[in-house]
Formats: C-alpha cells, sequence, structure tokens
C-alpha cells in the first residue's frame, strides 16, 4: 500500500502543474499584469510611473512563461510562471496584492470554515443514511413514495431558497438565532445552528435519495435475507448488514471531500458572514487577486488529491478483499 | 434547541449578534460590506477604508461638520495655513503678481497633542524603543499588535507631517496620489528616485533624506513649498494623505519578520484622532475605542441655517467623543444587514453606505409628488432619516474624437443636445432609483461652489424652466434638433441610412435598464447597439479612446468646482496626459481650457464664479455628457442616535455621534422577543411522525405470516 501512495503522490505532481498552468493562463490571457495594476491602483490619479512601480514591486514584470532574453536555464526560471505559479510547490504562498501574509490568512481562515463544515457534513450524512434507512425499511409503500417525491422536490429547490428563506423564517421572523455572524469560541454555535440545519436540510434531498437507491441494490441480497431469517430486528438487518456492505460506494463520495471541507463554503460563508476561507476566495477573485486565487486553487487541488487517495485507503478498510498494489 | 431554550431564559434576545458590553460602556454598533484592502493613510484611497481610518489619523485641516457649503477648519494645526508666494528665485512676490513660481504653505501645529497608546512608542528604563529587534526569532511570541503587553506615547511634532509625506514620496508604498502630488510638491520626484535608489532590504530611516519641498521649520511649524499656484491645496491638507506619522512607528513594523504575520502600518492604525484601532480582523470585524490621549475637541457651537431646530446643536461645546467604543461587522450581504438594523442590532442602517436595497426602500419610505417620506411602520419604531446629496456625478459621455458623435461643428452639437433631451433622466430615477438622486444641469454638484439654483441653473439646451420648476424640452424639439443634425427621423438625410449609436458597458445588453434605454433614442428614431465587455476591457477601450458612448461617475475628493471641471480639461485627455486621463470624452476645447487654468489658480469670488458660469454654458452647449445625475442618499438611524447630520467629504463624524444606550436596550428587547411557538409545532410534528413509525415498525415485526398462505403451507 506505501508504494501505491507514494505512486500516486508522483502521480499528484504532474496534475498539479497542469491545474497551475491553467490557473495562470486564464488568469493573464485575459488581464494583463498593468491590467491587474490598474484594478489595484484604483480609478484616480493613476499614473504609467505608478503602473510600472506596482508591477515591479509584484515581480510582474518578467515575461508571463518563457524568457527569451535570459540565458540557460534562466529562460525558465526568470517568468512569472515559475516564480508565482510553481513556487507554491515548496507551499511558498508569498503575500496578497494587499501585502497580507497568505499562509497566515489562510491558517486564520480554516478555522471558522471547519466549524461550519464538519457539523455539517457529519450531521448531514448521519440523517441522510438514517433517512434513506427508514425509507428502505418502508420500501414499495405509499411512505417511500412520498419520501421519494419530497426528496426530488427538496433536490429541486435553489440552493439560495434554503438560505435566505431560512434566514427570514428563523432569524428575522421567529429571532430565535442571530441572521449571520460569527464569534470564535464558546458562542460560535449561535452563529453556526441556523447554517448548520439549513446546509443540513438543504442535502438531504440529494443524499437521502442516493444513499437508498445503493441501500435497495443490497437489502435484497442473499445474506440479507439469511439475517433475517435467523431473527435479526429489521434495524439490526439495515444497520448492521446493509449499511456495512453498501458502503463502499458511499465511501467513494464522502471521503473525498472531507479534505475539501478545509476550503470552506461559497455560499454559506458570504450569506452567514462567516470569515471561512470560502469568503476568502470570493473576495479574490473580485479583487483580482491572482495570488490569492492560485494557492486556493492549489491548495483545492492538493486536498482533493488527498481526498482521492484517503478514498482508496478507506476501501481497504471497509472491505478486506480491496488491496492497494 | 435545548440549548438555545437553555440560553433563552438568561437572556431575554437569542438572537442578539453582539457581544456582551461593559458595564456602563458606550458602544456603537455597525458594519461594513466590503473587506478593506489598505489602512496605510498615505496608500488608502476608498470612502469604505476613510470610514476607519479617518475616525484614527487626523491631518492639519478638516471639515466643519455642520456647516453648508462645506468649510474647511483647523484639526491639528492651530490656525488655517499661512500661504505666501514667491518667485523662481524664491524671492517672496505678492500673490497678485503675474506668475508667483511657488506657493508656500506655512502650518503651525496645536501643542500638546499625543498619539495614541502604542507599542512602537514604548520605551525602557534608558529612553531606549522597547520593542526593536534583531531577528526574527526573537519577536515570535508576538503575532498581532496587541500582544504587546506596553504601549507609549509621544507628543506631536512638525517633523511627523515630513515623514509622512515623505512615506508618500516613497514608491514602495505605493501612494495613488504620489504621481499628482509630484506634479505639486517641490522636490517629491526626485525624492522618489532617490528612496528607490537606497538599500532598501531593511528599514530605510527617511528623516535623513531631504524633501526639498517640505521644511521643518520649528518643532510645530512645517511649510509645504508647491509649484506655481493651486489653492485647492489647502483641501488636500484634509486628508488623510497628508497625517503625521512617527518615525518610530515606521522603524517598528520594519522589525524582522513582521511583515510576515501582517504586522505593518497598512494593518495597524497609529494616530492622533478620537479613535484608536484595537481589533483589525478584515476577515470579520473591526473595533475602535475611544484614544485615551486625545486632545480636547468640543462639539461644533455653530451649524448651518436649521440645524438647531433639528436639535443638531444640544451638543454643541461638549467634549467629544460621545461614545467608548465602535464595533463593526463585516457584512456582504444586504438582507442580513437590513434585518439586523430593523432588529436594533446596528444603530444605523448602514456606515459605508445607505445600504437601503430597492425592496426595502419601498419599506422604508413613502414616495409621493411632495417628495420621499418615511413609512408609517419607520415613524413608529422612532427611526430617523439623513439624507446626503454626494458631491458626485454620474453620466454618460460622447467620445469627442468619434466621426459621428464627436467634433464641435454646430450639426455634432445639434445631435448631442437631441439625444440629451431624449433621454429621460428624471424617469430613470423614478423607476430605477426609487427617486434617489437629482438630475444634473451641468458638471458641478449641488453645494459646489459655481453651482446654481433655481431658473438661473437650468441647462437652457434641455430644460425650460415651468412652474417654477425645470421642466425637461419636448420629443419633438429633440428630434427637429435632430432632422438639422442631419439625421431627420433617425436617417441619414444623405444616405438614407439608419442613426445607429454604440453604448460601450459592462452590465450586458439585456435587463430592464438596457431596454429602458434602447427606447428612449427609439423616441427620436435612433438605434442603439451595446458593445459589452469586462471592466478591464471597458477600461482599456476607454484609454484608448476607443467608444462612442459610454457611461461614467465622478465622486469629488474636494469641494471646488476645480475637482469637476478638470474631468472636462483638455489636458487630461488620455492622449494628451499620456495616462489614464480623467477626461474620458475627450473633450478639449481651447476656449474650455484657457479658462480652467485661470479659475484653477484663483480662491473663490465673484469674479471666479462669472468664469465657472461660462465653462459651465461651455460644457452644457458642447454637450460632452448626457443624462447626468447626482446621487441623493438616505441613510436611517434608530431612534437612540444623535447628532446623525451626513457629511458629503468628511468621513471623521464618528466622535460626533451620540448614543441613549438605555432606550436601545428597551427597544432591543421589545424588537426581539423570540417566537418559540414554531419550535413546539416543530417538537410535535416530529413527534406526529415518530410514533406512528415506531408502531409500524413493531407491527412489522410482530408480524405473522399471512393465515391463509400459512394454512397451505401446513396442509
Amino acid at each position: 500500500m506505501f508504494a501505491y501512495i507514494i505512486r500516486r503522490l508522483l502521480y499528484a505532481i504532474p496534475i498539479l502543474v497542469g491545474v497551475n498552468l491553467i490557473t495562470f493562463v486564464l488568469f493573464f490571457v485575459v488581464n494583463s499584469p498593468e491590467d491587474v495594476a490598474r484594478a489595484h491602483l484604483g480609478e484616480k490619479y493613476v499614473t504609467p510611473q505608478a503602473i510600472e512601480n506596482w508591477v515591479h514591486e509584484k515581480g510582474y514584470n518578467h515575461p508571463l512563461m518563457y524568457n527569451a532574453d535570459a540565458d540557460g536555464l534562466n529562460r525558465i526560471t526568470d517568468t512569472i510562471f515559475y516564480q508565482k505559479s510553481l513556487k507554491l510547490f515548496t507551499l511558498d504562498f508569498g503575500q496578497a496584492d494587499d501585502g497580507r501574509d497568505i499562509a497566515t490568512d489562510v491558517l486564520t481562515r480554516m478555522g471558522p470554515s471547519l466549524a461550519l463544515a464538519i457539523p455539517t457534513f457529519v450531521i448531514g450524512i448521519w440523517i441522510n443514511i438514517c433517512v434513506a434507512l427508514i425509507v428502505v425499511m418502508f420500501r414499495a409503500t405509499h411512505l417511500d413514495k412520498a419520501a421519494v417525491a419530497l426528496f426530488v422536490s427538496l433536490m429541486s429547490i435553489s440552493g439560495l431558497f434554503y438560505i435566505i428563506g431560512g434566514q427570514y423564517m428563523v432569524a428575522t421572523l421567529w429571532r430565535l438565532v442571530p441572521i449571520s455572524g460569527f464569534e470564535p469560541g464558546a458562542m460560535a454555535w449561535k452563529f453556526l445552528i441556523l447554517p448548520v440545519v439549513i446546509g443540513v436540510i438543504s442535502g438531504i434531498g440529494l443524499g437521502a435519495r442516493w444513499y437508498r437507491t445503493l441501500f435497495l441494490e443490497t437489502v435484497d441480497q442473499d445474506f440479507v435475507r439469511t439475517a433475517r431469517a435467523k431473527g435479526v430486528s429489521e434495524l439490526g438487518v439495515l444497520f448492521h448488514h446493509v449499511l456495512p456492505n453498501a458502503l463502499l460506494p458511499i465511501l467513494t463520495g464522502v471521503v473525498v471531500v472531507i479534505p475539501s471541507l478545509f476550503m470552506g463554503s461559497l455560499l454559506m460563508e458570504a450569506f452567514f458572514g462567516i470569515p471561512g476561507l470560502g469568503s476568502y476566495m470570493l473576495d479574490a477573485i473580485r479583487a483580482q487577486d491572482f495570488a490569492i486565487v492560485r494557492t486556493m486553487v492549489f491548495v483545492g487541488s492538493v486536498l482533493y488529491i488527498l481526498g482521492l487517495i484517503l478514498t482508496d485507503i478507506s476501501y481497504t478498510m471497509a472491505d478486506p478483499r480491496v488491496r492497494l498494489n | 434547541m435545548l440549548v438555545m431554550i437553555m440560553t433563552g431564559c438568561t437572556d431575554t434576545s437569542w438572537n442578539n449578534p453582539n457581544p456582551p458590553e461593559q458595564p456602563g460602556e458606550t458602544v456603537y454598533y455597525g458594519s461594513f460590506s466590503t473587506r478593506l484592502q489598505h489602512l496605510d493613510p498615505v496608500r488608502s484611497y476608498s470612502a469604505e477604508e476613510a470610514l476607519f481610518i479617518d475616525q484614527i489619523y487626523e491631518a492639519p485641516y478638516r471639515y466643519h461638520f455642520l456647516k453648508r457649503p462645506y468649510v474647511l477648519e483647523p484639526a491639528l494645526a492651530k490656525g488655517m495655513p499661512e500661504v505666501s508666494y514667491l518667485d523662481k528665485h524664491l524671492k517672496p512676490v505678492p500673490r497678485d503678481s503675474s506668475q508667483p513660481a511657488y506657493s508656500v504653505y506655512i502650518i503651525t501645529l496645536k501643542p500638546n497633542i499625543r498619539y495614541q497608546p502604542h507599542p512602537a512608542l514604548a520605551k525602557d528604563e534608558q529612553d531606549n524603543a522597547l520593542y526593536l529587534f534583531k531577528d526574527e526569532s526573537s519577536a515570535l511570541q508576538y503575532k498581532t499588535l496587541y500582544d504587546f503587553p506596553q504601549s507609549g506615547t509621544r507628543e506631536l511634532i512638525a517633523a511627523d507631517f515630513a515623514y509622512g509625506i515623505k512615506r508618500l514620496a516613497d514608491p514602495k508604498n505605493k501612494s495613488p496620489l504620489l504621481g499628482f502630488l509630484s506634479n505639486y510638491i517641490v522636490g517629491m520626484e526626485d525624492f522618489s528616485k532617490t528612496v528607490m535608489a537606497q538599500d532598501r532590504s531593511g528599514w530605510l530611516d527617511l528623516r535623513t533624506l531631504p524633501l526639498e519641498g517640505v521644511e521643518v521649520v520649528d518643532k510645530y511649524t512645517l511649510a509645504i513649498r508647491i509649484k506655481g499656484l493651486y489653492p485647492q491645496f489647502r483641501y488636500w491638507l484634509a486628508m488623510h494623505f497628508f497625517a503625521p506619522m512617527p518615525w518610530e512607528a515606521d522603524r517598528f513594523y520594519h522589525n524582522p519578520g513582521f511583515q510576515n504575520r501582517n504586522m505593518t502600518v497598512d494593518w495597524y492604525p497609529i494616530g492622533t484622532g478620537a479613535f484608536m484601532m484595537t481589533r483589525n480582523d478584515p476577515n470579520s470585524g473591526i473595533t475602535l475605542e475611544r484614544n485615551p490621549n486625545y486632545r480636547t475637541d468640543l462639539f461644533p457651537s455653530e451649524g448651518a441655517p436649521g440645524d438647531k431646530e433639528k436639535g443638531f446643536l444640544t451638543d454643541a461645546g461638549k467634549p467629544m467623543p460621545f461614545i467608548d467604543r465602535a464595533t463593526f461587522r463585516l457584512e456582504k450581504e444586504s438582507l442580513p444587514q437590513w434585518s439586523k438594523f430593523m432588529q436594533g442590532w446596528y444603530d444605523r442602517s448602514g456606515d459605508d453606505g445607505a445600504n437601503i436595497s430597492s425592496s426595502n426602500f419601498d419599506r422604508a419610505f413613502t414616495v409621493s409628488g411632495n417628495g420621499v417620506d418615511l413609512s408609517q411602520e419607520m415613524l413608529d419604531r422612532g427611526i430617523t432619516v439623513s439624507t446626503e446629496l454626494k458631491p458626485s456625478i454620474y453620466y454618460y459621455g460622447f467620445n469627442m474624437k468619434d466621426p459621428v458623435v464627436g467634433g464641435t461643428t454646430e450639426a455634432k452639437r445639434k445631435l448631442r443636445q437631441a439625444i440629451s433631451i431624449a433621454i429621460n433622466t428624471e424617469e430613470f430615477l423614478e423607476i430605477f432609483a426609487n427617486g434617489r438622486g437629482q438630475a444634473a444641469q451641468g458638471p458641478i454638484p449641488p453645494g459646489i461652489p459655481g453651482y446654481v439654483e433655481g431658473k438661473a441653473g437650468i441647462n437652457p439646451y434641455i430644460y425650460d424652466w415651468v412652474d417654477g420648476r425645470p421642466q425637461r424640452k419636448s420629443v419633438e424639439q429633440a428630434k427637429r434638433l435632430l432632422a438639422e443634425a442631419g439625421y431627420p427621423n433617425g436617417r441619414d438625410k444623405n444616405t438614407g441610412q439608419p442613426l445607429i449609436l454604440y453604448l460601450d458597458t459592462t452590465g450586458g445588453d439585456a435587463g430592464p435598464i438596457a431596454d429602458w434605454r434602447r427606447r428612449q433614442f427609439e423616441k427620436i428614431g435612433i438605434q442603439l447597439e451595446y458593445r459589452t465587455s469586462d471592466y478591464v476591457r471597458f477600461k482599456e477601450k476607454m484609454r484608448n479612446g476607443n467608444t462612442q458612448m459610454f457611461g461614467w461617475g465622478w465622486l469629488a475628493d474636494y469641494p471646488d468646482p476645480e475637482n469637476f471641471l478638470f474631468l472636462l480639461d483638455g489636458s487630461q485627455t488620455s492622449e494628451n496626459c499620456q495616462c489614464d486621463g480623467a477626461n474620458t470624452s475627450n473633450y478639449d476645447n481651447p476656449a474650455f481650457n484657457l479658462l480652467f487654468q485661470q479659475m484653477k489658480a484663483m480662491d473663490n469670488s465673484p469674479e471666479r464664479e462669472a468664469l465657472l458660469a461660462r465653462m459651465v454654458e461651455m460644457v452644457r452647449k458642447d454637450a460632452p455628457w448626457f443624462s447626468g445625475y447626482h446621487t441623493k442618499e438616505y441613510y436611517l438611524n434608530n431612534s437612540w442616535v444623535s447628532n446623525v447630520k451626513r457629511h458629503g467629504i468628511a468621513k471623521d463624524t464618528f466622535k460626533y455621534l451620540r448614543l441613549d444606550t438605555a432606550e436601545r436596550s428597551q427597544r432591543q428587547v421589545q424588537w426581539n422577543t423570540p417566537v418559540v411557538w414554531p419550535l413546539i409545532a416543530g417538537l410535535a410534528g416530529t413527534a406526529i411522525i415518530i410514533f406512528p413509525a415506531i408502531r409500524a415498525y413493531r407491527r412489522r415485526q410482530t408480524q405473522t405470516i399471512n393465515k391463509s398462505t400459512s394454512q397451505r403451507g401446513n396442509g
């Protein structure tokens, strides 16, 4: 397994270079460094000298990807792509265009992102599995049909509706929790309860319907019938026999997103005023801050690759027949 | 839910987003909508950032809080600047001499003004700076500025202003005004070059490098020499770009490793103002606290006519500030922000903007023929309104170099005038801005010298004066002008081709505003086409003059007509200045340019008013802009907030605010009683679902195989 993981990590390097390249091209094909400088220097009294100074200080005065004036390896290394994007592999994220240290900001913002994402994820998975198992228990009944209809309805509603509707009903009309905001420490729950509840409810439709399908494929298997014949209760059958045997496809979808929880949620964080990494990314895109965008894309790619590797490892734990080699 | 209910037993308002207050403390609760980028006074150039740093940094001058039109008054300075004039040999000459080569501004400071407590000014027993580190490892325990246990202060001196100006001149600090002010302050350009030639690996003591135009005369006196006559310079001296900076702070922030921990002057201000920043998390919130070293500063005893009746002079002569702490939360979405205001958790509807969306505006105001009034709901809650006609102008411009709409011939002029009449700006403001604006009669907005009220102030090419108010000329008149321009019924009289015009926009070519605009052109037979692009490309087109018509706007830096008319000065076109020119219309009228140069060098006077009138007339006649308007903002204030008069230019107004915290507490409790029946209904609903489910499950568990099937099996 160790060799397998090493091999997967090595595969990740060209993937990350490719992701960096795409981000870089997308960013600089649309905007030249001078355009970015203008965006940062504002609307008034912008002089060519100020633009030149900005570009020079930020290191954008080099050629984009190939320096024909340099010699040898410097033709590659003396470029914006090498100095800005490939340096990320050393985890040197550098400074944002507003001068702030990106690594510090990422670490600071990770906490609020996780405070929202982990409970939403864990409670969401648990509720989706429970709901799906209960519906499976009553399969082929009116309850099952009604539940599927409800799941499809829940899936069809936009995420924004849950957020705005939830904020209006729970926070504005009933005044049960603050409508938005975040305080670190013991008071955080007060601000997190509404986004977590909304996050869980908005995910039930998709999650429970998918899990129901997975469980239905398992529930008529011979080993389930055998368990039932041995007198195992229906709940015991579902949780001890159906669930573990339907786990592989669930792990495929679930484990891969665990590392990505660090990245936060763009929508939830923006609407609930949670200062996490989701809103960090959103702000950076709005401000055309390439330094932050490239870092976040890089970190996101790394975490996704990590998620895929963890998924493979989780297969070996869930199913002893699986071997990584 | 259980935790929430338990918490509810001790706190009557479950939805309170604000942290607990200290007993007896007066705390202001506000919000801001944009993540702040810069707090360095030489770098920051946005209204959102000024909302904070202008409470902390002070300049030599400031605007009178109440008087209108806007009036400058001394802040850190003892009096208004003494201005003298020199010829090119630095010999004194009178103000009215033909061409003074230089103007010298002598600023004398008030004594005994002290900086806020700050670790940069902390000293040990030997009077040495306490927090100076040789390497990064020896200061690792200090993650933020608030980790330093000790702080110090010292008196403000004239050299601090000189240091601040030198920081502005240092290209490394990326001041947006460096290029502009280098045109005026003597020696600034050379200073920038000298600074950049130095070793910048660590702290560079700017005191060691002279800046020719800035002289520290004595401990409390500073002289700034600028090129030529530029009376508007005194307005710049009221902006945070000219705030003092103690050299110790610059040295402190250059400690090894501080930059990597975001400990820079760009994030942790140090000033002499009424407040100091005690929490700076640009990602979530900012807290200002009363500066314990703030000088005695009394609430003004004079105001504009009517201010006394409105209660704005109730606190006259009282020492400011009236609040101990101000906390601001980052609110990116308008719905939560508005809800918190209506629940009483924010004291005003907005701080960096009115933050009243169109839908909320309909709830907050009733619009009638008499104007805009607060709705009954707002009146019942005791909410008050503050209006602010911003010294700004938003307009559409013609590219005067365009072969179709540009040029100075009579025909082209008439074409532009016809379009100016056809686009009904009043209707636009009514439909799309809830009436929050005033159609422009010229390039100068109300409240600025050169703006004329009433009949004498209307644009006679677009409006008639009817029944005591301006009335837009008829569409027939516009069509007549269009025909005289060579486009009868919107078709070229020679070729018969329809006249198609192009508007560059970043907002897309669909939607209600785009449709409305298209219909306005259609009224006189012109076809309007949109050329949409992203903002970067749009700006590029503007720079290159590759547009025909476009939308633009300008918010004044200072209340002088020069700050608006320079947008039409020929030297400010991108081509002429070889920069991102402010004259986006490429209007280059030699007569106007000449008058502009004269007007620019004059103080306000009847002679200047006469020049302004001539210039405005030229612009109206040539019509390089059309459909201009000045925005009018409506801010809502909860009943417990006093001294809420808005100032169109100054942002340092928090020190004037007064709060009745007892009333606020009472209202908050009254408005935020939780509604618990949905919780009970939710629990009951869950029980209603669960109990039958349990019964069904049990029935299923105890169910036997069908009797008949069983009997057949047995048989």
